[in-house]
């Protein structure tokens, strides 16, 4: 019996392992070595079927959608609005018109601030953030405070990078109007309790957007069981394009709120005394959309659901696991973010060296990881250091790229230290 | 000599582990921040002026290994040196840093130590890290109080 499960268990990691086979980028040489691609969290890869479905919309069905009697347009719009049929069905939503294209989760959270501020904030209100968002969960919070006389508050994270639970249950409190907070930390790979989160916001009245970006290359996003307001990722995190995004909302507030961009495909009636608005999900639709893009979201989300996640979450936990174990092997090593829960993400710096330094020589070894803020200032400030080097994890992903990541970060060491 | 000896001359390093007028000056006559908000780095400058020289300079700052070597290779030049001089120099170091070789170049010999720097040219994305010096300075002996930004 145990045998049996053994080899199933290994016949799915060959599942697993094989994946890296149907993304053409990994297949390369850069500086002459093989590349080791370590910058998912920054944009993924994508899969030749998703590169197939944009080639194949392109070249046969491209039309604007909405708006034509003609074939072509009735196959653009069937092809866009199943893409957010599969959307839905990926993140459970209860029905598709909850599902909000936008151009990424920068676009979608900048939608909720604005159109959920001005129904929503006013002096005295406050917006509930923590210190561990991307600055694309801050800024159009702080632009909309600016405007509404609300003020932003920020929960503070603990030396592991983790959110300070009592400190977040403190600043929560019948001010607060909406929190807004990351699922899976970019910078620091923490996964945040968004259910207790959630719970708790929802008991002083507030609602909740989750930021989305990186935790929906990994798990399983169920928005009815997670029960929050509002849920935001990118394509491209995801193993689709750039340029498309998703923002789930719940119909009563995405019905109450006003829209955000106004324009074409939103509007139902129009005069110069009054226009009404479209209904959901068309009337935060403004302009032609960018239809390739939710047709290579569509093939993503097709591709992500023949992913077995739990054997995914093997996998990059084994993967997080072993470039942990082997970073600690090197003098100098400091890692930026060491929650229990955690994402395959690892911050850090070696020695003195500064981040771009690293960058430029583990490139010359074949190796793409991100080095900087991570578009997360405060993180760097909490951690008291200018800047980290961090390399991400994805499916395609294997013990053999954390390898030559520690054959460059080596050569590294040996030139400055 | 392989591509990053060439980026990550023994200069290069020399000057990082040991960057040269690295401080503050008390009082000093100029003050110029420069950053580079797509990297994070960010230095600081002090410059004396005795008439049309500069007299005395420092800096201070964090930043990577090319920032810094860039920093101190130019103060060391950059000390005792006239303002119009200075000005020409930039010119020269630019033109090697981000020239596209079609022209004849910068004389890397009359360059000196500078030319130490020639390799970044080979990387794009690490030029600006290499010019933050040289844009704070021009911006101190001209007289500008604001904070410099490569960006």
């Amino acid at each position: 019996m145990s045998a049996v499960g053994h080899v199933a268990r290994s016949a799915r990691s060959a599942g697993i392992a094989a994946r890296r086979a149907d993304f053409p980028a990994l297949h390369q040489q850069v500086h002459g070595k093989p590349l080791a691609y370590l910058d998912s969290a920054a944009s993924a890869q994508r899969p030749q079927a998703v590169i197939d479905a944009m080639v194949a919309h392109e070249r046969r069905n491209h039309a604007n959608v909405h708006r034509g009697v003609h074939q072509l347009s009735q196959r653009s719009t069937d092809a866009y609005e199943g893409a957010r049929e599969k959307v839905r069905r990926y993140i459970n939503a209860s029905g598709s018109d909850e599902i909000i294209f936008t151009r990424g989760t920068t676009e979608a959270i900048n939608l909720v601030a604005s159109s959920f501020g001005r129904m929503r904030l006013g002096p005295g209100d406050e917006v509930l953030v923590t210190w561990m968002e991307h600055h694309s969960n801050i800024v159009p919070w702080q632009m909309i405070c600016e405007q509404t006389g609300a003020r932003l508050v920020a929960a503070p994270i603990t030396d592991t990078g983790e959110l300070d639970p009592e400190a977040f249950h403190r600043l929560l409190c019948d001010r607060t109007r909406i929190v807004a907070a990351v699922h899976v930390s970019n910078a620091l790979g923490t996964i945040n309790p968004v259910r207790e989160m959630i719970e708790a916001a929802h008991g002083v009245g507030a609602a909740v957007l989750l930021d989305g970006a990186q935790a929906t290359p990994h798990m399983p996003i169920d928005v009815q069981a997670l029960d929050c307001d509002f849920y935001a990722f990118s394509g491209h995190k995801a193993f689709g394009p750039t340029g498309i995004g998703v923002l789930y909302g719940k119909r009563a507030l995405l019905d109450a709120m006003p829209p955000y961009q106004g324009g074409g495909e939103m509007i139902r009636t129009v005069t110069f005394e009054k226009t009404t608005y479209n209904s959901l999900p068309c009337k935060y639709e403004a302009g032609t959309q960018n239809i390739t893009g939710a047709v290579g979201l569509g093939a993503a989300i097709d591709y992500l659901s023949g992913i077995d996640f739990a054997e995914l979450a093997r996998h990059e936990a084994d993967l997080l696991d072993y470039a942990t174990e082997r970073l600690l092997e090197l003098p100098g090593i400091r890692l930026i973010g060491t929650a229990g829960a955690k994402a395959s993400v690892i911050s850090f710096t070696l020695g003195n060296i500064h981040a771009h330094d690293l960058g430029t020589v583990v490139d010359m070894e074949g190796v793409a990881i991100r080095t900087g803020h991570h578009c997360a200032m405060p993180v760097m400030e909490r951690f008291g250091v200018p800047a980290t080097a961090r390399a991400s994890f994805a499916l395609y992903n294997d013990r053999g790229d954390v390898d030559q990541l520690l054959a460059g970060l080596s050569r590294a060491a040996e030139i400055f230290l | 000599m392989n591509e990053l000896q060439e980026l990550y001359r023994e200069v290069i390093l020399d000057h990082n582990r040991q960057p040269r007028n690295f401080g503050t000056l008390a009082n000093a006559d100029r003050v110029v921040e420069g950053v580079n908000p797509l990297c994070g780095d960010r230095m600081k400058l002090y410059v004396n002026l005795d008439g049309e020289r500069v007299s005395d300079i420092r800096f201070t700052g964090a930043g990577c290994a090319i920032s810094v070597a860039s920093s101190s290779l130019m103060t060391e030049k950059a000390k005792g040196t006239s303002i119009g001089e200075l000005r020409s120099l930039f010119d020269r170091v630019h033109e090697m840093l981000t020239g596209d070789g079609s022209g004849a170049g910068p004389d890397l010999e009359e360059l000196d130590k500078l030319a130490a720097l020639s390799g970044v040219r080979a990387y794009p994305t690490r030029v600006k890290c290499a010019t933050l010096a040289w844009h704070a300075l021009i911006g101190a002996i001209s007289g500008s109080q604001d904070r410099i930004s490569t960006e």
